[in-house]
């Protein structure tokens, strides 16, 4: 097949998903408000706390933290994966999944270009909202001169982008092999929000377990590129932290491409 | 000629049972459901009991890694903090046994056309898609709330007294009003739209304030997490009674006052709402 035809399939599969997933505009709309809420209540904590400090907390100045949590937000908003995995699930369990296996498409594609369309409607759609609450807190955040600092940001947050869609990907398809997915998928969720920097930038962590939290992809899915953007990984940690996102990235990949393998052979098309 | 009992007074006639005892009755009977259904899927049960220990786990987690930084949060001290952060676990894991499940499967009831059969019952429509269910499991939640509240005591050299521990134990009651409440009256809007669940959900993000230090906000933002939606008051005020941190006995007040309000504005969504249904299915 040529290259055309199949670059042509995926976009209208990037169509059909900004179209069916605009259905939700309101409700994304309410997700991304409700969402701010508990970012300035953060925001407004940690106000309170270096009020009481009277100076630098961990290493960070008040601004500094504030901007991390303003850029986590843009991140998040660009990079996470709300309802993907559920859909995955329901495909599975429905026996939905069936007629996949019959057309010429391949599922991990199709299912990557879906994530990226519900992003792309998700990100035009909180733009507002988040956009607001960046420009509320403007004084805070000082941006990257350095232009290396920009692509180095765009390329993790690329790859943040790719890790947590292969990861839920995988998580998914153990429905294949188990009912109640949902424990697992919760199970994961809550170690990604303390390993990977939702609720504090990880480097307030003792030194130890930071330098050992760095070999799993947890910060990859979200502190990393904010470190980045933040100035606050550079030079050979940079460099070396964006190998091993690669690395990461790369295996998790080749993760879901083997668990959808052994997936389909487990598959029993129930209810298809 | 057909024999009739001599005296049919005397022919023992159950007393229609009062509307109280009536509903005691459902509800014990929904509970065993509840319980049955559940222990069905043993380690479904067991793997989100380890879910919920994991969260709450998480939140005392980030109060460790704040107080390492710092030696105080405005006026509340790491062990205080501590103590609301399992005051706050009891109250969501009661609101979340109780109450939850039925609350979110309200729009599910409606896009299936389902509120109709409930609606025919004998038996008041609110209360049984309330209570329908049960969530045994939060229950190990509300524990291990307590015990992290005992734990906490303990570091603080806190021994309450009884009228300490009942009226925490009362104003939790109210608490849990409230976080029912609004997400029924948000459920209620599922009448208008069947794509309300995200803003159930969302409602969900508002927890999180519940267990932050009320002393910790100013301004608009704290005028509008107490008398707007009142989330600073469900965890704070209980707290605040029972270690002896109230600013002002008023705080009690606005607590209690805000629950019944926040009732009755449920009530009244709930009942426009219903008078607005036409059912989906038939």
């Amino acid at each position: 097949m040529t290259p055309l035809p199949i670059f042509s399939k995926y976009r209208q599969v990037l169509s059909i998903g900004v179209q069916s997933t605009l259905a939700y505009r309101i409700n994304f709309l309410c997700r991304s408000l409700f969402a701010l809420v508990p970012l300035t209540a953060t925001i407004l904590l940690w106000r309170a706390i270096y009020a009481g400090a009277g100076g630098d907390v961990a290493g960070y100045a008040l601004e500094q933290m504030i901007s991390y949590y303003l850029v986590i937000a843009i991140i998040d908003a660009l990079t996470a994966v709300n309802e993907d995995d559920w859909q995955i699930v329901a495909d599975i369990r429905d026996g939905r999944i069936s007629q996949f296996l019959l057309k010429p498409i391949d599922y991990l594609g199709y299912r990557l270009t879906l994530y990226f369309s519900g992003r792309l409607v998700y990100w035009l759609i909180s733009l507002l909202p988040i956009g607001c609450f960046v420009f509320f807190y403007r004084e805070n955040l000082q941006l990257p001169a350095n232009p290396t600092v920009w692509s180095s940001v765009v390329l993790s947050v690329a790859l943040t982008a790719l890790l947590q869609f292969f990861i839920s990907f995988s998580m998914a398809l153990l429905a294949f092999w188990v009912l109640e997915i949902d424990t697992f998928i919760f199970i994961l969720f809550a170690i990604e929000v303390i390993a990977g920097g939702h609720l504090f930038p990880l480097d307030i962590l003792p030194a130890a377990i930071l330098n050992a939290l760095a070999w799993t992809p947890f910060p990859y899915l979200l502190y990393f590129p904010a470190s980045i953007f933040l100035e606050r990984t550079t030079g050979t940690e940079l460099l070396l932290g964006l190998g091993i996102q690669i690395g990461w990235t790369l295996i998790a990949f080749g993760v879901a491409c083997f668990v959808w393998r052994r997936g389909v052979r487990q598959y029993e098309a129930a209810g298809g | 000629m057909k024999n009739f009992p001599e005296n049919l007074s005397a022919t023992p006639v159950k007393p229609p049972p009062s509307a109280g005892r009536h509903h005691v009755a459902i509800y014990g009977a929904l509970c065993r459901n509840s319980i049955i259904r559940d222990m069905q899927f043993k380690t479904n049960f067991l793997l989100w009991i380890f879910v919920e220990a994991l969260w709450f786990a998480l939140q005392l987690a980030f109060v460790a890694v704040i107080y390492s930084h710092t030696d105080r949060i405005a006026t509340w001290t790491r062990w205080e903090v501590v103590l609301l952060t399992g005051a706050s676990q009891v109250i969501q894991q009661s609101f979340q046994a109780l109450f939850l499940n039925n609350v979110v499967a309200l729009s599910e009831h409606v896009r299936t056309g389902r509120l109709d059969f409930l609606l025919l019952l004998p038996v008041n429509a609110r209360f049984l898609i309330s209570l329908r269910t049960i969530d045994p499991g939060s229950l190990f939640g509300v524990f291990s709330g307590l015990a992290v509240m005992a734990y906490a005591c303990r570091q603080m050299q806190l021994v309450p007294d009884w009228h300490q521990i009942a009226g925490f134990g009362l104003l939790c009651v109210f608490g849990i009003l409230i976080h029912y409440s609004l997400m029924f009256l948000l459920a209620s809007t599922s009448f208008l739209s069947v794509k309300a669940q995200g803003i159930v959900w969302g409602y969900y993000n508002l927890f999180n304030i519940a267990r932050l230090p009320d002393a910790a906000f100013r301004g608009p933002f704290r005028a509008c997490f107490t008398f707007g939606i009142p989330m600073l008051l469900v965890s704070n005020v209980p707290v605040k009674y029972f270690a002896d941190k109230l600013d002002s006995p008023q705080e009690i007040f606005w607590l209690i006052g805000m629950a019944v309000l926040c009732f009755l504005v449920s009530e009244f969504g709930w009942r426009r709402a219903l008078a607005r249904y036409t059912s989906a299915s038939s």
